[in-house]
């Protein structure tokens, strides 16, 4: 039985179309390749409900969600940038995630003391976003995540504009919160190899269609659409 | 239907306003009979008067700017120095400043009896500076629009990144060739805007040319329409003259809007000099020091004069009057009206503008509706005043009505303050934060209140502080429907300088500009902290 499971999903911008089938089971984690325009960010954002579809369905254990505001969606989202608000403290963005209106009980205290400590983020809890690294941001967007207690986490390229350290400390932590809370997981990634370090299947999409969709390491390995080898060999080049 | 539901606000302003700008200008119109459009155009007394508005604030706009472009680089160029902050604070202050308290000061300074005529007569010329008539004028929409000018001059330099002027100083470029190929480019793309913005202030001010002109050689269509009203009840006259000047002022607005976004002011805190070439040499120093120093000195000593003379006035005789505490409170309710009406315009404007680009993404229709409301500053106050004025006679509603009347035309004449100063923020929360808040259930008063209103808290604290003291200050629309000389403070400065009653209005002039001052300070306390 496939948790996430998305069916003839189709998107139409003026020439270009998305049209992807996708089945994920509980608890794995999908990476999604592919060169700039192929529709890997369109994809979270259908998913997510920021983009309606033209046609098809999506099934989050098997309940539809086609027809719900992203909020009430059972999934969270990590963006690209903007995932905090500048104007609050790390701890208030963290909050946001138990309740939209910060009115916090005794209960969610806790779980925003749980995500900070997770996120090695308790000491400075009380800064502002501009006052902290780029990796304690995304880890403070990690947090709020956590406190979001959804079953899916949705990851558009958050860690792009980190150093390759602070990449691969993040990729590590996402991993080991994915295995404690039994997350499902859709990471993009412009960077297959980095990506398959957390991924246990990897999609690689182009022109809004899914090429080719497989194990992660045997994919990478053994790679059999002509466009998904150019494309590994462009990156690796880099 | 769902598109309706999230701009309503902005139909509801956008009608408002034209029912109330167009409802004017149509009585207006209808007053005015056709005979004397076509008349009009021989008139020799309407000809000396247009050509006068407009040589004036050409003349203006022309000194004010140029003075500008000067200090303004000489700031650009010495970035760092003491006192840099504050000079360009108090640059900020003739635009909160009454009108008729700063020509109390200029009067202080260049009048027959001022501190100019004193040195020149120390210095032993006999020739006496005279500040009345187009002289006067001028030296007083220089005090207001070169400061003005400055503030929205320095973004200019403050665009200019700090590679280019590492890559003239390995280029070895000198002042001039700086000036030609690196400041000119970035200043010539605002300097229409700027020029466009001081030449319709110029071109609408009132209480400057009725306080220091207003005879027959020196008197613009504005004060001509009061004039008309108040002192030949000519309502024909008045309605033609409101008409020209709409047109007028129409063809200098239609320009604005292509160099609209030079409203942008500055703390001019940004600019970076360390990299310039030029800023070595001496006599650059001595040149630049002596611009600022000059206008340092043109700014201060009006206000230093407006304070000299009010505390060595009759204070306590004058804070006794409880006609002054009633103008006071006239002033007062009419500045809260103001704001408290604009404010709800805005947001209106700006909910829909807001919601047009995030749901629909139409730029256009919300560019739109933000320049209908930013607009109305080309709208001579004194045009919508004219259509309330003859709306108040026709329903015999001159003493009831009045309050509002003037809180009205004030609130849409601050309406532009309002928008350039909050819709930026609001609209870029929005957009930076749209994705965000939908995906964690953040909408409708909670956003408002988590997320929208601590980014534009500051902004709007500041817009409703100026749009206030503005209001509180202003004399134009006030004058207009005035009956005894005491219905606001600023009218009654006015009459009692008229009066000859110095020093009484010297110290109603400080206490004029205290309560204006302290209006936008405690407006900024309270809502923008």
């Amino acid at each position: 039985m496939s948790f996430l499971r998305i069916k003839n999903l189709c998107l139409k911008f003026g020439d270009w179309t998305l049209d992807v089938s996708i089945e994920l089971g509980a608890g794995r984690c999908l990476g999604i390749i592919g060169p700039s325009g192929a529709g890997k960010s369109t994809l979270l954002s259908l998913i997510a409900g920021f983009e309606t579809p033209y046609s098809g369905d999506i099934f989050i254990d098997a309940h539809p969600i086609n027809d719900l505001e992203p909020s009430h969606r059972p999934l969270t989202f990590m963006f690209q940038e903007n995932n905090l608000f500048n104007h609050l403290t790390l701890y208030e963005n963290i909050a946001l995630g138990c309740h939209p209106g910060l009115k916090l009980t005794q209960i969610d205290r806790d779980q925003i003391e749980i995500a900070l400590s997770a996120t090695e983020l308790s000491s400075i809890a009380t800064r502002k976003p501009s006052d902290v690294s780029g990796g304690e941001r995304q880890r403070a967007a990690l947090a709020r995540c956590l406190c979001q207690k959804q079953p899916l986490l949705l990851l558009d390229e958050p860690f792009a504009s980190l150093d390759p350290r602070l990449r691969s400390q993040m990729h590590q932590l996402v991993n080991a919160l994915r295995k404690q809370h039994g997350l499902t997981v859709l990471v993009v990634s412009h960077m297959p190899h980095e990506v398959a370090l957390i991924a246990d299947e990897l999609l690689f999409m182009q022109d809004g269609k899914i090429k080719e969709h497989g194990n992660a390491d045997q994919l990478l390995e053994n790679p059999t659409h002509p466009q998904l080898i150019n494309y590994l060999e462009f990156t690796s080049s880099q | 239907m769902r598109i309706l539901s999230g701009v309503w606000s902005g139909i509801v302003v956008v009608v408002f306003l034209l029912i109330v700008i167009g409802g004017s200008i149509t009585l207006t119109a209808m007053t005015s009979t056709p005979v004397s459009l076509s008349s009009a155009l021989t008139d020799p007394y309407l000809i000396s008067v247009i050509r006068f508005t407009i040589g004036q604030a050409v003349l203006s706009t022309t000194i004010s700017v140029g003075l500008a472009l000067i200090v303004t680089r000489a700031l650009a160029r010495r970035a760092k120095f003491p006192g840099r902050r504050l000079l360009i604070l108090l640059m900020g202050l003739p635009v909160v400043m009454p009108v008729i308290v700063a020509i109390f000061g200029i009067t202080a300074v260049f009048g027959k009896r001022g501190l100019l005529n004193e040195l020149l007569s120390l210095l032993g010329v006999e020739q006496s500076f005279t500040v009345y008539g187009l002289t006067g004028i001028l030296v007083a929409h220089t005090f207001f629009n070169l400061p003005l000018a400055i503030r929205l001059l320095l973004p200019a330099w403050e665009s200019i990144p700090r590679e280019n002027w590492r890559l003239a100083s390995m280029l070895g470029m000198s002042s001039r060739q700086l000036f030609r190929l690196l400041e000119w480019p970035s200043i010539s793309d605002r300097l229409p805007g700027i020029c466009l913005v001081v030449f319709l202030l110029c071109f609408t001010s009132f209480a400057v040319v009725l306080t220091l002109g207003g005879g027959p050689a020196a008197t613009t269509i504005e004060v001509a329409i009061y004039q008309a009203l108040r002192y030949d009840f000519e309502l024909n006259q008045a309605a033609l003259l409101a008409l020209l000047q709409l047109s007028l002022c129409t063809v200098a607005a239609l320009g604005l809007l292509k160099w609209f976004r030079v409203f942008a002011a500055t703390s001019g805190r940004k600019v970076d000099a360390r990299d310039r070439p030029d800023i070595h040499s001496t006599i650059g120093k001595a040149t630049d020091f002596f611009c600022i120093g000059i206008c340092t000195i043109f700014l201060l000593l009006p206000i230093t004069m407006i304070f000299y003379s009010g505390i060595r006035g009759p204070i306590y005789e004058v804070i006794s009057d409880p006609i002054l505490w009633l103008a006071s409170a006239r002033s007062l309710i009419i500045a809260i009206l103001a704001t408290v009406i604009s404010m709800l315009l805005a947001m209106g404007l700006i909910k829909s503008v807001r919601f047009l680009r995030e749901k629909t993404k139409q730029q256009k229709g919300a560019e739109l509706a933000l320049t209908i409301g930013s607009m109305t500053v080309a709208i001579p106050p004194m045009v919508i005043g004219t259509g309330f004025f003859l709306i108040a006679l026709r329903t015999h509603t001159l003493a009831h009505a009045t309050l509002i009347m003037i809180a009205l035309v004030n609130a849409i004449m601050v309406l532009p303050y309002l928008l350039r100063s909050i819709s930026p923020p609001y609209i870029q929360a929005g957009e930076q934060y749209y994705k965000l808040c939908r995906h964690l259930g953040l909408s409708g008063l909670q956003r408002f209140r988590l997320i929208d209103w601590p980014i534009i808290r500051k902004p709007t604290a500041f817009a409703i502080g100026l749009g206030g003291a503005l209001s509180f200050g202003d004399m134009g629309v006030a004058a207009l429907f005035d009956t005894d000389g005491q219905i606001t403070l600023p009218v009654m400065l006015y009459h009692q300088l008229g009066a000859y009653q110095f020093n009484e209005a010297s110290v109603t002039a400080v206490f004029l500009l205290l309560l204006c001052v302290s209006f936008f300070w405690a407006i900024n306390q309270i809502i923008g902290r």
